[in-house]
């Protein structure tokens, strides 16, 4: 098992430590996957996330001048890393003027990402910062539990209003609710509303479009031949989705969601080299 | 009028009705006196009132006249409830505190009478809020008796020159001291903390002052966690009154200016300490 890979261009690292920093805002712990083109941050939906889980997708070209990854064995030519992002994300701070960041898998006493963070110098040699971050390796009979989640049979799919209104929103209802119930029709409406003993309050967001889905065997989904006002709903954690916003510093290309009434809220959030998905279940 | 359409059409009228294009004009003013979490909201004809107090000392008012309003309607000869002011301000921001130039959120309030929860329908960029906040019986207030023929000491200055002098106030002083006087040191501050007493002196001639009539040396002290939360209103206001009667009871009214260049008054009365003996000054 062997990885080391390499970033010089400083656009690369600063988009890089932003997705980084994304990551670590919505997992304390997550898993992270190594293929010869991807990177998947995967956060798979156990009770101590509250139920929640992340699919997070880049192509590796994208970001690293040098990838070279050799996987667990030939058939299996992956690496499967459990780590704690918030980790990686300080050490990237420290290169947000560097002239190069080296990351690479160890194990001098324990499996490591060693970032060398190379920073430029007055002097001829260079002075380099390096971080070592403890990861565990995940061994190949589980990696089944990591799997891609499929899209979910939705009532619902809609796209996100425009975010910074949804955040400053969503941030105000914090204050006043832990849940939140987030509901949308076929008519490019979707509310967002919280309810408790003192105060409610709804928020209608109007003109949002609908995606059209082509499903991929033909079949008809459960969202056709929905009447185009009714409204799926779900009451989720407020928290959740209050750091699925705070996390996007950049506007997405893509932001939407699907929902399937009363049971999840399927998140998809597309920037040019990046996929995030986000899946809340919905609270009885 | 896009919200004309959610009104009841019970044809029971509103007790109070108001709109007003920029919700900041209300929300900034109720900050300044936000230091508590209940208020009181007190609205006639000529427009609302918003108290909060605490510790039976000290009391702070926001008014916000009917003129400040694009429409301001009371039913009856006045309407009070008590509301839970930080829901109330979290509601008014629901769209964010900092806003781009020429973005604002419009605001329409309107409260049906006693037991009804005051609705509030807030809209920016065609995004629609609708908020329905429980109010509560009011408490009865503080009256402080402040009028103008039992002022003893009356200054006005120009709030820049206090704004320091509250933001670094030396928290761990237990009193703020403040001495009015026709002769020197006309208008001190004095705090008493860990480090050492401090003192600062506004000469009555100064060009911060806009306005000096002080008849009597007085000396009273206040509980600087008291006056801590009129910092808020220092900062929104252009000129500051001080005055204070007989008994020491502390006057403070500041004049801030929207931004559409309204004049707005938030007042903060506060009673003097009473711990302090004579020999200790």
């Amino acid at each position: 098992m062997r990885f080391r890979a390499k970033i010089v261009d400083l656009a690369c690292l600063n988009h890089f430590s932003r997705v980084i920093n994304t990551i670590s805002k919505l997992a304390k712990a997550c898993t992270l996957r190594l293929t010869v083109c991807k990177l998947y941050f995967i956060l798979s939906d156990k009770v101590a996330n509250g139920g929640a889980s992340m699919w997070c997708e880049l192509c590796q070209a994208n970001f690293f001048d040098e990838f070279q990854m050799e996987g667990v064995a030939a058939d299996h030519n992956e690496i499967y890393l459990e780590l704690v992002p918030e980790n990686l994300s300080r050490a990237l701070k420290t290169a947000q003027s560097a002239k190069a960041v080296k990351i690479k898998l160890t194990n001098k006493h324990c499996p490591c990402l060693r970032v060398a963070v190379e920073l430029p110098s007055l002097s001829s040699s260079s002075r380099i910062v390096t971080h070592d971050i403890p990861v565990g390796v995940i061994p190949r009979r589980i990696w089944n539990d990591f799997r891609e989640p499929s899209v979910p049979d939705f009532d619902v799919s809609i796209y996100l209003p425009v975010l910074k209104t949804m955040k400053s929103v969503v941030e105000r209802m914090k204050n006043l609710s832990n849940f939140i119930v987030i509901e949308a029709n076929l008519s490019g409406e979707m509310n967002l509303k919280i309810e408790t003993d003192l105060v409610s309050v709804t928020t209608h967001f109007k003109d949002l479009r609908n995606p059209p889905w082509v499903s991929e065997d033909g079949c008809q989904s459960s969202a056709e031949g929905r009447h185009l006002e009714s409204m799926a709903e779900a009451c989720i954690d407020i928290k959740k989705l209050q750091q699925l916003l705070a996390g996007q510093q950049v506007n997405p290309t893509k932001a939407l969601c699907n929902i399937v009434s009363k049971r999840i809220v399927h998140f998809i959030l597309l920037h040019e080299d990046v996929s995030l998905q986000y899946f809340i279940p919905a609270l009885a | 009028m896009p919200f004309s359409a959610q009104l009841p059409a019970s044809g029971e009228p509103y007790v109070l009705s108001a709109s007003l294009d920029n919700a900041r004009h209300l929300s900034s003013l109720l900050r300044a006196v936000h230091f508590q979490d209940h208020a009181t909201c007190f609205a006639t004809a000529s427009g609302l009132r918003v108290t909060v107090e605490d510790a039976k000392c000290i009391q702070a008012n926001a008014f916000i006249q009917a003129e400040i309003f694009q429409e301001f309607a009371v039913q009856e000869e006045s309407v009070i409830f008590r509301i839970n002011l930080s829901v109330l301000l979290d509601c008014l921001t629901i769209f964010g505190t900092s806003s781009l130039p020429g973005t604002s959120t419009a605001l329409r309030m309107c409260y049906r009478g006693y037991g009804y929860p005051l609705m509030l329908f807030l809209e920016e960029g065609g995004v629609v809020t609708v908020c329905k906040i429980n109010t509560q019986e009011p408490e009865e207030l503080l009256d402080f008796d402040f009028c103008s023929t039992k002022v003893v000491n009356k200054i006005i200055l120009q709030s820049e020159g206090l704004r320091e002098a509250f933001a670094e106030l030396d928290m761990t002083s237990e009193v703020l001291q403040i001495t009015m006087s026709p002769d020197k040191p006309y208008f001190r501050l004095s705090t008493f903390g860990n480090a050492g007493s401090a003192h600062l002196d506004y000469p009555k001639d100064s060009d911060l002052m806009e306005a000096f009539h002080c008849n009597q040396t007085q000396t009273n002290r206040y509980k600087t966690s008291l006056l801590k939360p009129s910092t808020k209103a220092l900062a929104l206001s252009c000129k500051v009154s001080i005055r204070t009667d007989a008994q020491g009871f502390l006057s403070l009214q500041y004049m801030i200016r929207n931004e559409d260049g309204q004049i707005c008054f938030v007042e903060y009365y506060c009673c003097p300490d009473e711990n302090i003996t004579e020999a200790e000054l």
